[in-house]
């Protein structure tokens, strides 16, 4: 019975979508719907061959295959990301690659969301649905709830991001940084958003330990309140149901408030929350210690999660935005840096009686370096929060450099290694095909991740600099593309960085395939889930 | 990997139990009695119950009395009335405001004196001479290097400022009035304005192109001599009204000498077909009540000194 509801409501979306794709309004929203159509008929014969197939009872094992598609979606769709960044990169260093015969949909402009949420939301997406389902499994000892659900999600979240991704390139855009996607892509991350949501809770309540793990403490803040973030900051008026273009509840500096209480919370809860939560679950078992105060993690939990909510004006520092609302950001954001910094003492301290790993275990070595850049870039935000300084480094590359020192040294690092923790695991080998090439996969994305914020500190300093030199009688000294070309190297040194990232990122893959293609197996895959 | 079974949660490190501390490993004094932990195990994970760091604990509460203290001084709580304006009353409109009218008064003697002193005698006063020259390169790099470039060499369709090639004229009171009224806009009754035909309207294809070998003979570039004695007549009928009957061009008209070599869209047959087909309007915005009079002197002032000032 319900097999069938469900082909009947399959074939309803790839007809619907068909009707649309031949009645819509621009490019962008034709290829949407050509995309929708292909995956609600593939989901179709997939249903239809599933029709009457003995369903195995697995309440007794872990869910690990959508884990393993997950890793395997978040090394491609890192990959992705890295190498739009490394092309918009140059891009902006050398302008002639702005291709004339590219123009329209392979340019900067259209590119550049490409990258930010190719990283933000496609690798560390996969990697945060990926890694909670994992953790969330093992510290409750429980399988994942809801059946099939978990598979939607993963499936569901791949949709989101191609109707993004190619959205971007057509030219369907909202022009809020971090929330471009118009609204039919909207919608649909609502729905896969919300069963995350109810994956991970139901998971959660028929949990066999007592208590909750402080690591889905940060994942369920981490879910909840990008669920809240995205419907509120996307609330728009199609313009039309056949075309891409919607219209904004909000307006003016309201809508603006509304994009940096989204953007600052996108990163607040998506890149630091719910990364959080795998460093509170990989950390202690690479390091094989006890997590180093239970108090802390209680304290910076709640404190982070007060705190976050209130730093979006920071962003809108001598706009239009009234002067209590960029005090309120302003020192919101400061009594930030401690809780914040909570995680980089329980992350680090964790491993103290474990130094000696650092020398034999590049992967132990890979999270300090990716705590010691959540501790450096949990610094530098509320240093440039504080008005003064903003005024000096707002607009200019120096945010580029802060954000990056945290995507790709937190987020990137802390990533690989769950990644490195992970494959064997999952496909029960016995090792990592080769530890030495972990170590340079470890050097390679360090020192492209320096060469990358040393040359980001260095132009955006230049540049702000530049903009606000004024002689004695009071005039502007630099026009501002003086100001680019001063920028130049810096961008060419920037561009390096971000091939040395991409080359450690490309090594990790292999090392990855390797482990799994290259060595036999030495267990069983399904990991029974134990007795308590 | 030094945990290769821990799909099975029995191979974690056992429960209850911290994990051994290696002997001469480097600890903090207070840890060197292994803490006690809070009992539970998850995936065998435990947790020390460690008190939290003090000087952690100390820095929060500084940053909390600190970010308490900021809200009394400066503008920050929201009320029904209005927000709370903090002691201080300060806010960054303020400050813009005092910053601006810090330079405005400093300034205010000279500029009034530029003002009141005709363009053409600044450049006898060592004093004006150097402020407009100074006050005009920043307000070009302001304003006017968008088009022009930040050099004022001008792009395509955007004229260079450094040669001594000039539209609608040279003098310091020609560019004084440009910029004042700006070319072919809609905003100043009193812009310059003329417009060329587009003859593509009016001329067949062929006329066109025989009146473009005529204006390309006219700077020696490679043409075809056949149909440059057509064109001549053409360009006699059509074009010397405006660009003169040597090509020469107008000043009045803003119609651009030929005979140059300088090319304000391009010399090339291609772009010259088009231009002569379509015709070209550019247009630059007056800057009359966006800037002061005094930013309008000095701007006019620069430009002139760039090198090809008459």
């Amino acid at each position: 019975m319900w097999e069938y509801l469900l082909l009947a409501i399959l074939a309803a979306i790839a007809v619907f979508a068909a009707i649309a794709a031949n009645y819509a309004h621009d490019l962008a929203y034709m290829v949407n719907a050509l995309t929708v159509m292909l995956a609600a008929a593939m989901t179709f014969v997939w249903a239809l061959r599933q029709v009457g197939a003995p369903k195995p009872n697995l309440a007794n094992e872990y869910e690990d295959g959508v884990i393993r598609a997950g890793v395997i979606a978040t090394c491609f769709w890192g990959i992705v990301g890295f190498l739009v960044g490394v092309v918009i990169a140059l891009q902006l260093a050398f302008p002639s690659l702005n291709f004339e015969w590219a123009q329209g949909y392979l340019n900067f402009g259209r590119l550049r969301p490409v990258h930010t949420s190719g990283v933000i939301f496609a690798f560390c997406g996969n990697a945060l649905i990926m890694s909670a389902f994992y953790v969330v499994q093992r510290t409750c000892g429980a399988r994942l709830w809801g059946g099939k659900l978990g598979w939607f999600v993963f499936w569901g979240y791949q949709l989101f991001i191609v109707l993004a991704a190619s959205g971007y390139v057509l030219g369907a855009t909202q022009s809020k940084e971090y929330a471009e996607p118009e609204w039919l892509t909207d919608w649909w991350l609502t729905v896969v958003w919300l069963a995350f949501l109810a994956v991970f809770v139901g998971t959660l309540v028929k949990r066999r330990e007592p208590h909750i793990y402080v690591a889905n403490w940060f994942f369920l803040a981490f879910i909840v309140t990008i669920a809240m973030l995205h419907v509120v900051n996307n609330l728009s008026i199609p313009v039309s149901l056949l075309g891409s273009k919607s219209v904004q509840v909000f307006s003016g500096v309201q809508d603006a408030m509304v994009q940096w209480w989204y953007g600052h919370n996108a990163v607040g809860f998506l890149l630091t929350a719910g990364f959080l939560g795998m460093m509170y679950y990989f950390v202690p078992k690479q390091a094989e210690r006890p997590v180093y105060s239970y108090k802390l993690s209680i304290i910076h939990f709640w404190a982070l999660i007060f705190l976050y909510i209130w730093a979006g004006p920071h962003h809108l520092h001598y706009t239009a935005l009234p002067d209590w609302a960029a005090t309120l950001g302003m020192v919101m954001s400061i009594i930030l840096w401690m809780p914040s910094w909570g995680g980089m003492i329980n992350g680090l301290m964790t491993l103290s009686g474990a130094w000696d790993k650092l020398r034999t275990d590049p992967i132990i070595r890979m999270m300090v370096v990716s705590i010691g850049f959540y501790g450096m870039s949990t610094f530098e935000g509320p240093m440039m929060s504080i008005k003064a300084v903003n005024s000096l480094s707002h607009y200019t590359d120096w945010t580029i450099g802060h954000v990056h020192s945290g995507a790709l040294g937190w987020n990137g690092m802390i990533t690989f290694g769950a990644l490195y923790y992970l494959t064997p695991r999952l496909w029960g080998r016995e090792r990592l095909y080769s530890l030495s090439l972990v170590s340079w996969h470890f050097w390679l994305a360090t020192i492209g991740i320096v060469l990358y914020a040393a040359s980001m500190w260095v132009s955006g300093i230049m540049q702000g600099l530049m903009w606000r030199e004024v002689d004695s009688q009071g005039f502007l000294v630099n026009a501002f593309a003086d100001a680019v070309a001063a920028a130049h190297p810096m961008f060419v040194v920037r561009a390096l960085g971000g091939i040395m990232f991409l080359a450690g990122g490309l090594i990790m893959v292999y090392n990855l395939w390797a482990t799994v293609a290259k060595q036999p197996a030495h267990a069983a895959l399904a990991a029974p889930i134990p007795a308590e | 990997m030094s945990d290769p079974h821990s799909n099975d949660p029995a191979g974690g490190p056992a429960k209850g139990r911290p994990a051994p501390r290696k002997s001469g490993a480097r600890a903090a004094p207070r840890e060197k009695v292994a803490p006690p932990t809070t009992g539970h195990s998850w995936d065998g994970i435990e947790e020390f119950d460690n008190p939290m760091p003090r000087w952690w604990l100390w820095t929060l509460y500084a940053t909390i009395i600190w970010g308490i203290i900021y809200t009394i001084l400066y503008p920050a709580w929201p009320l029904p009335g209005g927000a709370t304006p903090g002691i201080l009353h300060e806010t960054a409109r303020k400050e813009v405001a005092a910053d601006i009218q810090k330079f405005q008064e400093m300034n205010a003697p000279i500029e009034a004196k530029l003002v009141a002193t005709p363009v053409t005698e600044i450049a006898a006063n060592p004093e004006l001479a150097n402020f407009a020259q100074n006050a005009g390169h920043a307000v070009f790099q302001t304003w006017c290097a968008q088009c022009h470039g930040a050099g004022a060499a001008g792009a395509k369709g955007f004229p260079n400022l450094l040669d001594n090639d000039w539209l609608w004229g040279g003098s310091l009171d020609d560019i004084l009035t440009t910029v004042t009224h700006g070319i072919r806009n809609t905003t100043d009754p009193e812009a310059r304005f003329s417009q060329m035909p587009a003859f593509g309207e009016i001329l067949t294809k062929e006329q066109i192109g025989q009146v473009m070998n005529y204006v390309m003979s006219l700077t020696g570039a490679a043409q075809d001599p056949a149909q440059v004695d057509a064109g001549k007549q053409l360009f006699a009928d059509n074009c010397a009204s405006c660009h003169g009957e040597d090509g020469k061009g107008d000043r009045a008209q803003g119609a651009p000498n030929l005979t140059d070599s300088i090319w304000l869209y391009g010399g090339d047959p291609a772009t010259l077909t088009e231009t002569i087909t379509n015709a070209r309007f550019g247009v630059m915005p007056a800057w009359q009540g966006r800037l002061t009079d005094a930013q309008i002197r000095s701007v006019a002032y620069y430009v002139h000194s760039l090198g090809g000032g008459e």
